[in-house]
């Protein structure tokens, strides 16, 4: 296929799969010269992978990419910079203990002779650049005593010294506030000219009202719609968004609103991300928590079990309020957390299933004096193991053999032996095969229908809407709002998680 | 899904597999010792097998043995504890301290030691968890702050044991239980200590914990586990083994030297390292540090039979780690590829 020559970026057809899944099938996208283009999707829809495949951190299978009419084919992402593509990540990729100029010049030193840096000429050369920039930045500045958004600049100054044409942003106001975001907005339209163009990759709707020309939606590494900023409604970006095929057949399981409340939580805080949370969680139900990555759900959780310090905040367990100070005061309490990453949060990989199963209650289930039980211990993986169906050849088993689903399960089990009634799940089917999935999700309601209390995190909306008989939708933070299971569809928890800003606007 | 998921069909003979390899393992280090061993006695048949000989082998490796034992512990939590050498030396200036100046009764004496020991390890412990410092840091000042308080409370002399007074605390190494056997007590305290460091480590939640928080910290602290109480309670535990081995050096010497172990912390990490113990931590063998004790002191033994001069006897030592430690991450590498 031919490239179009008005356009200055253009994906054509591009593939790419990993074992067991199909990350991008069929992927366009199309820059023209002079626009901002947003580009939106859910979690897991394939920005980022689309962007690793652009910068040649991957290879594609199929497929072409173009820039300028020219086929674009790099392997690093320095090439790619050179080419005049440039990627600002969301996490920041500067050297905090090195200046301004240092960052920017990093592995490109002016050199005397080849072999003596020229720190003069260094400074000199920064401060045209971020004079040309308008940026106020002071090049011997260290890159650690900068403030996010100066670091961000810092960044765009960096990819603006390679001459960048296309200039690709990955959720860059995601830790700016709102003078800040209008700084960079202002920055952006500077850079944009007859010869270049930004895609814009965000999960804040208002913003792409304010600085697209266009807007790009993409779902399950699928290209969805194109179309153009001023004839389009946020509404109409968001049912593109979510537009995916919803089993109907599946709903939350003996929905009840007169249960009672098991966990009270009022206007939590931490240092860092949590903001004013309040919300109840009430006997037997399964309580969703929905939001974009980086909402403040994981960190709401761990806050809550005591593994994060809260700055204010009550929780009330069965009326009773309490203060947890570490995850083992959770636990004595009845309270279990799984980690959405239960490589480096939930198990001992190197360590046996029966272990994995029994470390929360050998303390206090299977020990005579000092000395373990171990015959019980074993006996009650043992019983874990049939009652969970766990698959693997004996509770010998070390669990780095086992798959996805079987960990999770494995996890699960060290709960219920250790009797806990509340179990928060941070995205409990990530990385789990459809099958798993469905054996999760039936464990799921038979412990709600027994009475146990769960808080499913979730990045996945069909499994809110196929499990939570409630859902509290966080973004930035805070509680956006909580729905009952009749009024959870995927348009109202979308707009939920993404309209924060908006909100601030109006109040 | 990742690459280490196995279907469950191809789990069965895996598991086999991975437990053989777990015996085969504790076999190789056990067929390690007696090649060294019968490589020596061929070396030097008169004199290296002989039953006197192989006593004072293990005379010699009680004192390795018991710093090694706590060494492991520290290990095994992914720790590292720099200052069991000279903290060894401190407990033995500290019982002789106890006993000698303050003429406080042997058994009395040794109990005092002993809970001094678990101190030194509890201020370990204290500085790696609330103050977060990283475990080499922490003990490595612990390692210079034991050194130089050897000086100050010994007054930079040697202590030495009253032979009358001190007669059971002397006998507890060079005495015989059995007489005539030729079998020095020294050896029944190392299996003693070996015994109870087995069934710590083996049997009860101090091991349980301990081998948790070396496989994965965070994920035992979200499990519910109190991570830095315990992780308290074992370089307090391994302080306890610093103070005996205090405690039979200095009865063997039949006094407290206090210029003395830096350097003995080194041997201990050896022989945890050599006895299959991970440095990075999660897994560990109390038998596998006695038999790395053991071929620690069968080969400073058999150099210094065959003639060997001494200053040739660590770099056979320390050649011997990196072959042994480069086997071991070899059949790491292996079971991680798999």
């Amino acid at each position: 296929m031919r490239p179009h020559s008005s356009l200055l970026l253009q994906v054509d057809d591009v593939h790419k799969s990993f074992p067991g899944v199909s990350a991008l099938s069929g992927m366009r996208l199309d820059l023209r010269h002079g626009e901002v283009l947003g580009l939106v999707g859910e979690n897991g829809a394939g920005k980022s992978t689309l962007m690793k495949l652009l910068t040649g951190i991957y290879a594609r299978q199929s497929g072409q990419f173009w820039l300028n009419g020219e086929p674009l084919d790099v392997r690093t992402p320095r090439e790619a910079e050179e080419r005049g593509l440039s990627i600002i990540h969301q996490e920041l990729n500067l050297v905090s203990h090195l200046t301004v100029a240092e960052n920017i010049w990093l592995g490109r030193e002016p050199l005397a002779g080849g072999l003596f840096t020229r720190p003069g000429e260094q400074i000199r050369r920064t401060r045209e650049l971020l004079d040309r920039l308008e940026m106020d930045l002071d090049p011997r500045a260290l890159v650690a005593h900068l403030s996010v958004a100066k670091q961000q600049m810092v960044e765009i100054a960096k990819a603006l010294s390679f001459d960048a044409k296309v200039l690709i942003m990955d959720e860059p106001t995601s830790a700016l506030n709102e003078a800040e975001v209008a700084q960079l907005h202002t920055l952006i339209r500077r850079f944009v000219t007859p010869s270049t163009g930004v895609v814009y990759i965000t999960h804040r709707m208002p913003e792409l009202t304010a600085i697209t020309d266009r807007i790009t939606v993409i779902r399950d590494g699928k290209y969805i719609a194109t179309t153009d900023t001023a004839s389009t409604t946020l509404d109409a970006v968001i049912s593109h968004m979510v537009g995916r095929a919803v089993d109907t057949s599946a709903t939350p399981v003996g929905v009840r609103d007169d249960r009672e409340v098991i966990l009270s939580v009022r206007g939590l805080r931490t240092r860092t991300m949590v903001d004013d949370v309040s919300f109840d969680l009430h006997k037997g139900e399964v309580l969703g928590f929905a939001g974009l990555m980086g909402a403040g759900r994981t960190e709401t959780a761990r806050a809550i079990i005591g593994a994060d310090p809260i700055t204010s905040g009550r929780i009330s367990l069965r009326g009773k309020p309490v203060t947890i100070r570490n995850p083992a005061q959770a636990a004595r309490l009845g309270i279990g957390y799984l980690s959405e990453d239960r490589k480096k949060y939930g198990l001992m990989l190197n360590l046996d299933v029966t272990h994995n199963v029994g470390i929360s209650s050998v303390a206090h289930r299977f020990c005579a004096g000092v000395f373990e039980r171990k015959g019980a211990l074993r006996r009650a993986a043992e019983q874990t193991v049939d009652l969970l169906k766990i698959k693997t050849p004996s509770v010998n088993q070390r669990v780095k053999y086992l798959s996805g689903g079987n960990q999770q399960k494995t996890i699960i089990g060290r709960w219920l032996v250790k009797d806990c009634d509340i179990l928060i799940f941070d995205e409990p089917t990530r990385g789990i095969d459809v099958g798993a999935k469905e054996e999760i999700y039936h464990l799921l309601n038979t412990l709600a229908s027994q009475g146990k209390s769960i808080i499913m995190i979730s990045s996945e909306l069909p499994e809110i809407l196929r499990m939570a008989h409630r859902v509290v939708v966080m973004s930035d933070g805070r509680v956006t709002g909580t729905l009952s299971a009749e009024d959870a569809t995927q348009e109202s928890m979308m707009a939920l998680a993404t309209n924060h800003q908006q909100d601030k606007k109006e109040q | 899904m990742s690459l280490l998921d196995a279907p469950p069909a191809a789990l069965a003979p895996a598991r086999t597999l991975d437990s053989w390899k777990q015996r085969l393992q504790q076999l190789l280090a056990f067929a390690g010792l007696l090649v060294i061993f019968l490589a020596f006695s061929i070396a030097a048949p008169t004199t290296f097998a002989t039953y006197s000989n192989v006593m004072n082998i293990l005379f010699s490796a009680v004192v390795i043995g018991c710093l090694a034992m706590g060494a492991t512990l520290v290990i095994v939590s992914a720790g590292i504890d720099l200052s069991c050498g000279t903290g060894m030396a401190l407990s033995a200036v500290m019982a002789a301290t106890f006993m000698v100046t303050w003429g406080i009764p042997v058994w009395l004496g040794i109990l005092l030691t002993l809970a001094f020991g678990a101190f030194i390890g509890f201020v370990n412990g204290t500085a790696v968890t609330i103050l977060g410092l990283p475990p080499f840091i922490a003990t490595l000042a612990m390692m210079m702050i034991c050194q130089g308080l050897a000086l100050v409370v010994s007054g930079v002399h040697p202590i030495y044991f009253d032979p009358v007074a001190q007669k059971s605390y002397l006998w507890l190494s060079t005495g015989n239980l059995f007489p005539g056997s030729g079998f020095p007590n020294a050896i029944l305290v190392l299996l003693i200590a070996v015994t109870v460091a087995y069934l710590v480590f083996n049997k009860t939640l101090l091991g349980r914990y301990d081998v948790s928080i070396g496989s994965n910290m965070e994920a035992t602290a979200l499990s519910g586990i109190n991570v830095k109480k315990w992780l308290i309670v074992i370089y307090s535990t391994a302080g306890v083994f610093t103070a005996l081995g205090g405690v039979m050096i200095s009865a063997r010497l039949g006094s407290a030297q206090p210029a003395t172990g830096a350097g003995y912390e080194m041997q201990a990490i050896a022989a945890t390292v050599i006895g299959g113990t991970s440095l990075s931590g999660g897994k560990g063998s109390i038998i596998g540090t006695l038999i790395g004790a053991l071929i620690i002191s069968v080969i400073n033994n058999g150099l210094q039979i065959i003639m060997l001069p001494q200053q040739w006897q660590n770099v056979v030592l320390g050649t011997v780690i990196v072959i042994v430690v480069f086997i071991d991450q070899l059949r790491n590498k292996q079971a991680k590829t798999r």
